[in-house]
């Protein structure tokens, strides 16, 4: 079988989807929320780098590259904020988290 | 002259009005007033330091000793009581004066007088000027309401002397002089319609004078609604009276009358004659102020005020505005025989019906209060009959002796310490007999007691009655005469059942001490005048000098004769009334001195009756059921019904109550969770890919 581009498509669609219902789905805790996230971004790199490939880009993959800098930064200002908001309420679990409550 | 009768009571007013409003403002810095006294009668009057001169302190150190189980504690005078007191009688004792001189004048001397002061307003064809118009009518007026209001200012000194709140009682009872003096110095139909008012007011604030007491402020409810009800008809007769004369100024009025005879309104079907019309809407408003059959419902419960106003107003003065004012009006009434015809109906049956009630009463003031209701119908009967100067003399004589009746239970209530039962009373002669003696010639002359000052007048109504031809003036000789045999029974049963018999309750009984000085002179002076203000005034009252003295103020018609007719009367007719006055004693005397278980057994045997008459005929019970009750309903009904359900769920409040609603399910949406937020979005985006995908997209 010859792996083409609509395999990776579909992989990455795949965990697209995953990331998605990671962060509706999850009623337990925030940190699965950021993890989903990542796991969304996981999937747009790898729609980069596949299409980067199949079209012989390099520009692709250098912009996958920045996505994951952005995805590090974010995930480190995503935990630190975390980090905070558990000193400040006690709780990070994700039905507690409702202050913007009407 | 004329400015300083009217306004020196309003300044006399406003002075105490002022020192009350400072002693309240230096007693309670900042405060509200002191919560209600609870319960009964005048709680201020402590045992034992009911009269004699007011000792302050010592009054305080008994309260304390003899009402410990009264909460409150016992107020001392507002401060500036004594200059309050004497400046308001001071000024009227000055009022009196020169109002006598003026009765001079003007009565005798024919100086007539008009003194513009000010205009009021001025509006299209409508100008009304504070004016005061002196003339004979208005004089005699004069010296009525300044003798008796100054005697009762003197005579409210010692009554009152217990009483916390003195300024103010001043206050209001020189502002009511004012108020009636503006009355019946009133040059037209709104100066009257402003007195009119003022005494209304003044009512109202003295019979709740006591506003700790709940039958008080009801009872002055009462009265300002009932007259209210009078006040509608006569506000219409002024309208009446501008619509069709253009002018509310008397004299233009009585110009144009004679012109307007035999007209009439076109009012839906009816023709209705025009000066009939306004005449007896005119009378509506006499018959509310001067609590005639059906609007009279307010002057017993008037009663709940202290004793002094009920002398002053609710027997003497105010109460003979609407009198007054037909007099004052009887250019109008001469040309409207069907209304002269009403008001002596009026008068007749309050006459008899106010008498039939004040045979059983218990309460002293409320056989009073009834006997003032069947006199003021007599005057309207005298009214009725044309004989204007007649209703004036016994308005002027029962002025004199209904104050001093009043003045004179006042003295007996002092001494029996607020027990105004008369079931209670007896044998008090022994005790008390001074008022005991004067009570008795304000008894002789209202039963028409042959030359005391009530057998001129009295008399003189029966006969004048009499000396008209028709059904309804024969109505009302059967009734007046009857009333006055009813008359003489009520009065000399409120005589025997207080002062003499044995006493009931020994414990008030030895209690009971004369009253003080000041208030004893009142009661000496109108004793005097209830005997000498007859005789000497007859022959400017009745007969051929009466249009001389009264010249043009009291109109009689040119087929009026009844002033002359009386003079032919049979004998037997003049009798009557002494007649009826002398049965009425000696029932009186079988059933109270000589017999005293012969009431009480009747009482038992015509149950039905005595209780029809101990409940004035059940006007209240009917007013209650036909009026109250039903006006209770309605207010409800809009209140609940039409506010509440109406407009608060559909009208403005309605409107904003569904903004409300729609606001909240809104807000529920707002979760808080991230989670849904982030489900929003993907659903938008979702929307979005969908609709590029079909509809836009690249093309």
């Amino acid at each position: 079988m010859i792996i083409g581009l609509e395999h990776y498509l579909v992989v990455a669609a795949i965990l697209f989807t995953l990331g998605i219902f990671g962060i509706f789905l999850n009623r337990k805790n925030v940190i699965i929320i950021l993890m989903s996230v990542e796991l969304i971004l996981l999937a747009v790199n790898i729609n980069l780098v596949a299409f980067s490939s199949f079209l012989g880009d390099i520009v692709g993959q250098v912009y996958a590259l920045i996505v994951l800098t952005v995805a590090a930064a974010e995930a480190s200002i995503g935990l630190a904020i975390l980090v905070a908001y558990y000193r400040n309420r006690g709780s990070i679990a994700v039905e507690d988290i409702n202050l913007m409550k009407g | 002259m004329y400015l300083a009768i009217v306004f020196l009571p309003l300044l006399g007013a406003v002075i105490a009005g002022l020192i009350t409003l400072v002693g309240a403002r230096n007693r309670l810095p900042g405060q509200d007033p002191p919560p209600p006294h609870d319960g009964h009668a005048a709680p201020l009057v402590p045992e034992g330091s009911a009269r004699g001169a007011p000792r302050p302190q010592d009054a305080h150190a008994e309260i304390a000793h003899s009402s410990v189980e009264q909460h409150e504690p016992a107020e001392p005078s507002a401060s500036g009581s004594p200059a309050a007191e004497l400046i308001t009688t001071t000024l009227l004792a000055i009022s009196w004066v020169l109002s006598c001189y003026a009765f001079y004048d003007v009565g005798f001397l024919e100086h007539d007088a008009h003194v513009t002061v000010f205009n009021f307003i001025t509006s299209g064809d409508l100008k009304v000027d504070w004016s005061l118009r002196i003339d004979p009518l208005t004089v005699v007026m004069l010296v009525v309401v300044t003798t008796v209001s100054g005697l009762v200012h003197l005579y409210s000194i010692g009554y009152m002397a217990d009483d916390p709140y003195k300024p103010r009682f001043f206050s209001y009872l020189s502002f009511f002089t004012f108020a009636m003096l503006m009355l019946v110095t009133a040059d037209n139909l709104a100066q009257l319609f402003f007195g009119w008012e003022g005494v209304g007011l003044a009512s109202y604030l003295l019979i709740g004078f006591w506003f700790y007491k709940p039958e008080a402020n009801a009872a002055a409810i009462k009265a300002f609604l009932v007259n209210r009800v009078g006040d509608f008809g006569f506000s219409l007769g002024i309208f009446a009276a501008f619509y069709l004369t253009g002018s509310i100024v008397f004299d233009t009025v009585f110009a144009q009358a004679p012109a307007l005879v035999g007209k009439s309104f076109h009012f839906l079907s009816f023709d209705a004659d025009m000066l009939t019309v306004i005449c007896l809407l005119l009378f509506m408003g006499a018959m509310g102020k001067s609590a005639q059959f059906l609007l009279h419902t307010w002057l017993p419960d008037a009663m709940e005020g202290p004793t002094p106003v009920s002398a002053l107003i609710h027997a003497a003065t105010m109460v003979t505005a609407g009198v007054f004012m037909v007099a004052r009006l009887s250019p109008l009434f001469e040309l409207a025989p069907y209304a002269k015809s009403f008001v002596l109906f009026i008068g007749a049956t309050t006459a008899i019906f106010a008498a039939t009630v004040g045979l059983v009463q218990n309460d002293i003031k409320r056989i009073v209060a009834y006997s003032t209701c069947s006199q003021l119908g007599y005057m309207f009967v005298a009214m009725g009959s044309g004989a204007y100067s007649i209703g004036m003399f016994h308005l002027f004589t029962h002025a004199f002796f209904k104050a001093l009746l009043f003045l004179g239970c006042g003295s007996v209530i002092l001494a029996m310490h607020h027990e105004q039962d008369i079931r209670n009373m007896g044998g008090l002669w022994r005790k008390i007999p001074f008022t005991y003696a004067t009570m008795l010639i304000g008894t002789l002359a209202l039963t028409g007691f042959p030359f005391t000052a009530g057998f001129f007048s009295k008399d003189a109504i029966i006969e004048a009655d009499d000396a008209i031809a028709g059904t309804i003036a024969s109505y009302g000789f059967i009734m007046t005469v009857a009333a006055a045999a009813l008359t003489s029974f009520y009065s000399w049963r409120l005589i025997f059942k207080t002062f003499h018999g044995e006493p009931h309750d020994r414990h008030h009984y030895d209690a009971a001490r004369e009253s003080p000085l000041v208030m004893l002179i009142p009661l000496a002076v109108l004793a005097i005048g209830s005997i000498g203000a007859g005789w000497p005034f007859v022959h400017i009252f009745e007969g051929l000098g009466a249009e001389e003295f009264f010249r043009s103020s009291l109109m009689i018609g040119a087929n009026n004769h009844v002033l002359e007719a009386m003079e032919h009367l049979p004998l037997a007719i003049s009798l009557a009334p002494t007649v009826m006055m002398l049965v009425g004693f000696l029932v009186a005397y079988q059933f109270y001195m000589r017999r005293p278980d012969l009431p009480v057994a009747l009482a038992r045997e015509q149950r039905v009756l005595y209780e029809f008459l101990l409940n004035a005929w059940y006007f209240d019970r009917i007013y209650d059921t036909l009026i109250v009750r039903p006006t209770l309903w309605l207010g409800r009904l809009l209140w609940k019904g039409g506010d509440g359900f109406v407009i608060d769920g559909f009208g403005p409040d309605g409107v904003s109550t569904r903004v409300l609603d729609v606001t909240r399910s809104v807000v529920r949406l707002q979760t808080g969770y991230l989670y849904h937020y982030a489900f929003a979005m993907l659903i938008g985006v979702a929307a979005f890919v969908t609709w590029f995908m079909f509809v836009g997209g690249p093309h």
